[in-house]
């Protein structure tokens, strides 16, 4: 198969960027997207121009390195999935190809394609956990937790941390991956003492990086990679009015 | 310099040792703690455990990580579980068992005392986890489940879908991220140790590249930890992530620090074939498939292009449970690897270049339905659609081994310290627990083990002596050590060949997979190492890396690492000619029973492997650690 | 959730509102009482109107805050946007907030202050001094213009509903997962009911089936 592709380079944070077109041809439909990069970054290699920078890591859908938008969408076409587990036989032979970076204000251009997602570290250290010292754990079996609380904790805590909610979010909000730390901790009767201040904590930080607001388009949970649902947004905001209440309750 | 290898194991019985080995240990009392600096370079579940924990203990840490994130650590991608012998099931578990499948498992090449040690404190890792609150799941009576895996008789295997390597992961990433909160730990992301610093011959710092903007750092401090995963991608094509090396532990090889057993490499057996030569990884399918799902090649070699569908019942060859009727299935790795590749290369091997076997569900369906099968495994089966374009639950998946695990490591006595005193190495990256060959789910419980348990309770053993040493960066040893960092990486920028990287990279993991891959052989070793450093000669004169030093630059960071796979690649060879047995993993072809399975040789090889660095061009000197054998007995391992 | 809260109120008072309107079909008697009830409520009519005047400017304050912040949140807009679930009403609200705002400003000069239409003081009150709303509305919405105006300023307000109704929920956290598509179905209906419902009252007019009460 052959490609044409428009991709974004970006020196560095400071100079502006554009797009470039290349063209790759002879690509195996069975051939990932990461790969098809690779591909061309080795010819680029051997025309002696810089390779194009992109992150990836494990390639296969579970670090949530990888970030590209292709073709105006999070992690391409092919949901849920992150842009690692997408193939070239999900594109027709002889497509035109956008690759862009994940474009959220909060996550800066490092270079091409690479952007830094350190705000989402920082919302999680705001109080994304549980206190919980090594060596003082109660029995593990001692605390039941219902199956069906267990499961939609899960369900939450599958967040892979790409930031593919900021960047398809019209607004570049990060409230999917606030929301999905929120509610893993606040679903498990273990996250109950820390329940308020987590949330409070959590939704300051997150403002202050520069996130954008939810308008509750649902686009995030259209192109997370871990089905995330949007209705954790919705338990976020339980968890924040009831924490806010409790506060100005004075409790 | 190195005299005789002491494992430094307590004396005592071996259920007692642990514990007296805790109450006689050296301390250091909490406001003390805040004195030392420690360096954690790596930030998965073992780094990012211990690094909590230290942190939480109130010792200064600096964690380091390669990635932009702690969290994306590759401990991520573990699917199946992590053992710990609750024994929840009744079903007649005990430490003690867990203790001897591991010690059975690892084909009797791995020390008692850490195993036993390993096993006991599985319990207190799944406490720990749940009160982080890891979403294992449950029953709906609100209480722990737990699944089969492979090499045990009981079910012992907390999981969280598919996914507990990532819910564990995050669990120690938030304990990190709250230590980090507390300034406790300060985290270094994107930054890559390129050397090791030895003052007074005690590992007192290292040396940093920062992959953003190229700056060179010198780190001091009072011990070194060591937890940067497995040299699983020296095979080029593994299931390891892309980032994965083995530039941290090989570096801390050159400057004195002892490599033990290399040769073990663990092939898993449930992989995705490989489909294409621009392949840049392997994906695993959990092992827990092999709960449900069953592994059978046509009898005939005449089949094996027919659709699955079409051949009867009576013509398929159900090897594995033919072979071991008892464990069937869930045979350990290096023996499902191993009968997937001989009936491979029998010609019954099916899918594109007749590297693969069935992995079916059709039983497990008809028996439970489709639904539970989906709750199981709905995720590894969609991933296995993105990749093949097939659907699993209606055709049999296609498998095929790939390497996935290192045992080897850096040689580490019983408090988890090299011989190298103050740097202590954890989780994958050391050699202690697995010996020939692990089983599956206890690659995570190891990493935990060491985090959160061991090294918390043994650095202060060391550190109590190291008060007021810490040296400064200033010192010539930090100085000359930058100053090589920077003349190899000037030496990478400056070949200016016309290869790439990958080139390299790939041609090494060829000649690897074939000569030191699932089987091995004195001819093909000893040509391999020849070849080897033909080829890293090659490479330092013919490579083209291109870009400035000074920026981010993804070729350069990747080149330094293909650069260390290219020489340690040799030192694997090396031991696995040196290793003139078969065991667990490591089979040599000349060693080997009338039905084909690994024999080992206990009388001269019950020994760990650990070989000294003499200088480049020079052999490296081997050292053995006898594995003494007090409480199981050497038996030939059987899974019939 | 201020946006959420105030856009609730908002919609009780279109839903009301509404409700008033239709009884121009029941006939002149209905509606021209139904409005000299709501004269005579007096100061309590003023408190209601202030009371809609100032959620209508939270509203408004709130989210051109909140869109400056959003717009603040990518300076560097995508070259190629593909939009996979998010809808063309969810994406607009801004835009068609703000048509809508027009238009409302429109309407209370219209038939509220009557400043555009001259004609309408030509109508003649009752005997007790009660004005004509039903021949007011029948006129306002003879001319083709003024009814065009009203159905696109309707249509803009049910597309803003259709996404501010269900929204409503999320931004309170009043939903789950099984709640979530069905209150967004549900929204859609509701906000293009009372697009039927409004715009039923200018075709009426248009088709002639309303008559005005009295000649002017």
């Amino acid at each position: 198969m052959n490609f044409k592709l428009k991709i974004w380079r970006q020196t560095n944070a400071q100079t502006p960027g554009k797009l470039v077109d290349y063209d790759v041809r002879d690509i195996s439909p069975h051939t990932s997207f990461l790969e098809m990069l690779d591909i061309l970054n080795e010819q680029l290699l051997g025309r002696g121009e810089e390779p194009i920078a992109f992150d990836s890591d494990c390639r296969e859908g579970i670090c949530g390195t990888c970030a590209l938008t292709v073709n105006g969408e999070a992690h391409g076409p092919d949901h849920p999935g992150a842009v690692c587990e997408l193939y070239m036989r999900k594109f027709r032979d002889g497509a035109t190809i956008t690759i862009e970076p994940f474009r959220v204000g909060a996550f800066p251009i490092v270079k091409d394609l690479v952007i830094d997602r350190s705000p989402l570290d920082r919302i999680v250290q705001a109080g994304g956990f549980i206190s919980a010292r090594a060596g003082s754990a109660p029995e593990a079996n001692s605390i039941l937790i219902p199956k069906h609380d267990a499961d939609l904790a899960m369900e939450a805590a599958a967040c892979i941390g790409c930031g593919a909610c900021a960047a398809a979010c019209p607004n570049g909000s990060a409230m999917l991956f606030t929301a999905a730390k929120v509610s893993h901790l606040s679903l498990l009767p273990q996250g109950y003492p820390e329940r308020e201040s987590r949330v409070l904590k959590m939704v300051r930080v997150m403002d202050a990086e520069g996130f954008g607001n939810c308008t509750n388009t649902y686009e995030c949970e259209a192109v997370c990679p871990a089905e995330i649902s949007a209705s954790f947004i919705a338990k976020l905001n339980r968890e924040y009015a009831r924490a806010r209440l409790r506060k100005s309750a004075g409790e | 310099m190195i005299g005789t290898l002491d494992p430094k194991i307590p004396p005592g019985p071996l259920a007692q040792k642990w514990r007296s080995h805790r109450d006689h240990s050296r301390l250091v009392s909490p406001n003390n703690r805040r004195k030392f600096d420690i360096i954690v370079v790596g930030s998965g579940l073992a780094g990012g455990s211990a690094a909590a924990t230290l942190g939480e203990l109130g010792y200064r840490v600096k964690c380091f990580c390669f990635q932009d994130s702690a969290r994306r650590a590759h401990s991520i991608a573990a699917q199946g579980g992590i053992n710990a012998a609750k024994n929840y099931q009744n079903d007649g578990d005990s430490v003690y068992r867990l203790f001897h499948d591991t010690i059975k498992g690892g084909d009797f090449r791995s020390r008692e005392a850490n195993v036993y040690r390993l096993a006991e404190i599985s319990n207190n890792i799944i406490d720990q986890c749940v009160a982080q609150g890891v979403p294992f799941a449950r029953e709906y009576g609100g209480l722990l489940a737990n699944r089969s895996f492979g090499g045990a008789q009981v079910s012992r295997t907390f999981y969280a879908r598919g996914q507990t390597g990532q819910q564990l992961l995050l669990g120690c990433y938030q304990a990190l991220c709250r230590q980090i909160a507390r300034d406790t730990v300060r985290m270094f992301p994107q930054t890559e140790m390129l050397d090791l610093v030895i003052v007074d011959g005690q590992a007192k710092g290292i040396i940093t590249r920062s992959l953003c903007s190229g700056k060179i750092d010198r780190h001091a401090a009072d011990a070194v930890v060591l937890a940067t995963g497995g040299y699983g991608n020296v095979f080029y094509l593994s299931t390891n992530a892309r980032g994965c090396n083995v530039t941290a532990t090989y570096r801390a090889y050159k400057r004195g620090a002892l490599f033990a057993n290399p040769a073990f490499t663990q092939i898993h057996p449930t992989c995705i074939p490989v489909s294409g030569e621009h392949q840049s990884k392997l994906t695993l399918m959990s092992e827990s498939l092999r709960n449900d799902g069953r592994v059978w090649v046509p009898k005939r070699k005449e089949d094996r292009d027919k659709p699955p569908g079409e051949i009867p019942e009576q013509e398929r060859d159900y090897y594995l449970e033919r072979k071991y009727p008892s464990y069937g299935n869930l045979a350990p790795r290096d023996i499902s690897s191993r009968a997937a590749k001989e009936v491979c290369d029998e010609g019954r091997g099916v899918g594109p270049g007749g590297r693969g076997v069935y992995l079916d569900f059709a039983d497990a369906i008809k028996r439970l339905g489709e639904d539970t099968i989906r709750e199981r495994y709905g995720n590894l089966f969609e991933v296995y659609e993105k990749i093949t374009g097939e659907n699993a639950y209606k055709v049999p998946m296609r498998i095929y081994p790939a390497v996935h695990y290192t045992m080897g490591g850096l040689w580490v006595d019983y408090d988890l310290m090299s011989n190298v005193p103050g740097l202590f190495v954890i989780g994958e990256a050391n050699f202690s627990d697995h010996g020939a060959n692990r089983l599956g789910a206890s690659a995570l419980m190891q990493g935990l083990a060491d985090g959160y348990f061991i090294l918390p309770n043994t650095l202060p053993n060391y550190l109590a002596s190291q008060m007021g040493k810490r040296p400064s960066p200033d010192f010539p040893e930090f100085e000359n050590a930058e100053n090589e960092v920077r003349a190899r990486i000037e030496r990478l920028l400056t070949v200016n060949g016309t290869r790439s990287l990958d080139s390299f990279h790939r041609e090494l993991g060829v000649l690897l997979w074939d000569q030191c891959g699932m089987s091995r052989h004195e001819k093909g070793l000893r040509e391999s190492l020849q070849k080897i450093p033909e080829l890293r000669e090659q490479f330092w004169r013919d490579v083209r890396v291109l870009g400035s030093d000074e920026d981010f630059n993804q070729s350069l960071e990747r080149a330094g690492r293909v650069a260390d796979f290219l020489e340690f690649a040799e030192l694997m060879c090396m031991d696995a000619l040196e290793r003139d047995e078969s065991a667990g993993a490591h089979f040599r072809e000349e060693h080997q029973t009338a039905d084909g399975e690994a024999l080992r040789d206990d009388e001269h090889h019950a020994a760990v492997f650990a070989w000294e660095f003499q200088g480049n061009g020079q052999p490296p000197k081997l050292h053995r650690e006898p594995l003494r054998f007090e409480t199981v007995h050497l038996t030939q391992r059987s899974y019939k | 959730m201020i946006v959420a809260i105030t856009g609730m109120i908002l919609i009780l008072f279109v839903i009301g509102h509404l409700l008033g309107n239709l009884q121009i079909f029941i006939g002149p008697h209905w509606i021209n009482g139904y409005s000299q009830h709501l004269r005579d409520l007096g100061p309590l009519l003023w408190a209601i109107r202030l009371f809609l005047l100032t959620a209508v400017i939270i509203h408004i304050w709130v989210t051109i805050h909140l869109a400056i912040e959003n717009r603040r949140a990518r300076p560097e807009a995508y070259i190629d946007r593909r939009y996979v679930k998010a809808t063309f009403a969810s994406r607009h609200m801004v835009m068609s907030g703000l048509i809508v705002l027009a238009f409302i400003i429109y309407h209370l000069a219209h038939f509220t202050v009557r400043v555009t239409d001259t004609r309408f003081t030509l109508l003649k009150a009752d005997p007790l001094g009660h004005y004509d709303v039903y021949s007011m509305m029948v006129y306002g919405f003879q001319n083709y213009f003024v009814s065009g105006f009203y159905v696109l300023g309707l249509f803009l307000l049910a597309l803003h509903l259709s996404h501010g109704s269900s929204s409503f929920f999320q931004s309170l956290g009043l939903n789950d997962k099984k709640l979530t598509p069905r209150l967004a179905l549900g929204g859609r209906i509701f906000a293009w009911l009372l697009f039927a419902g409004y715009t039923s009252i200018p075709l009426a007019i248009l088709l002639g089936l309303i008559k005005p009460a009295q000649q002017l």
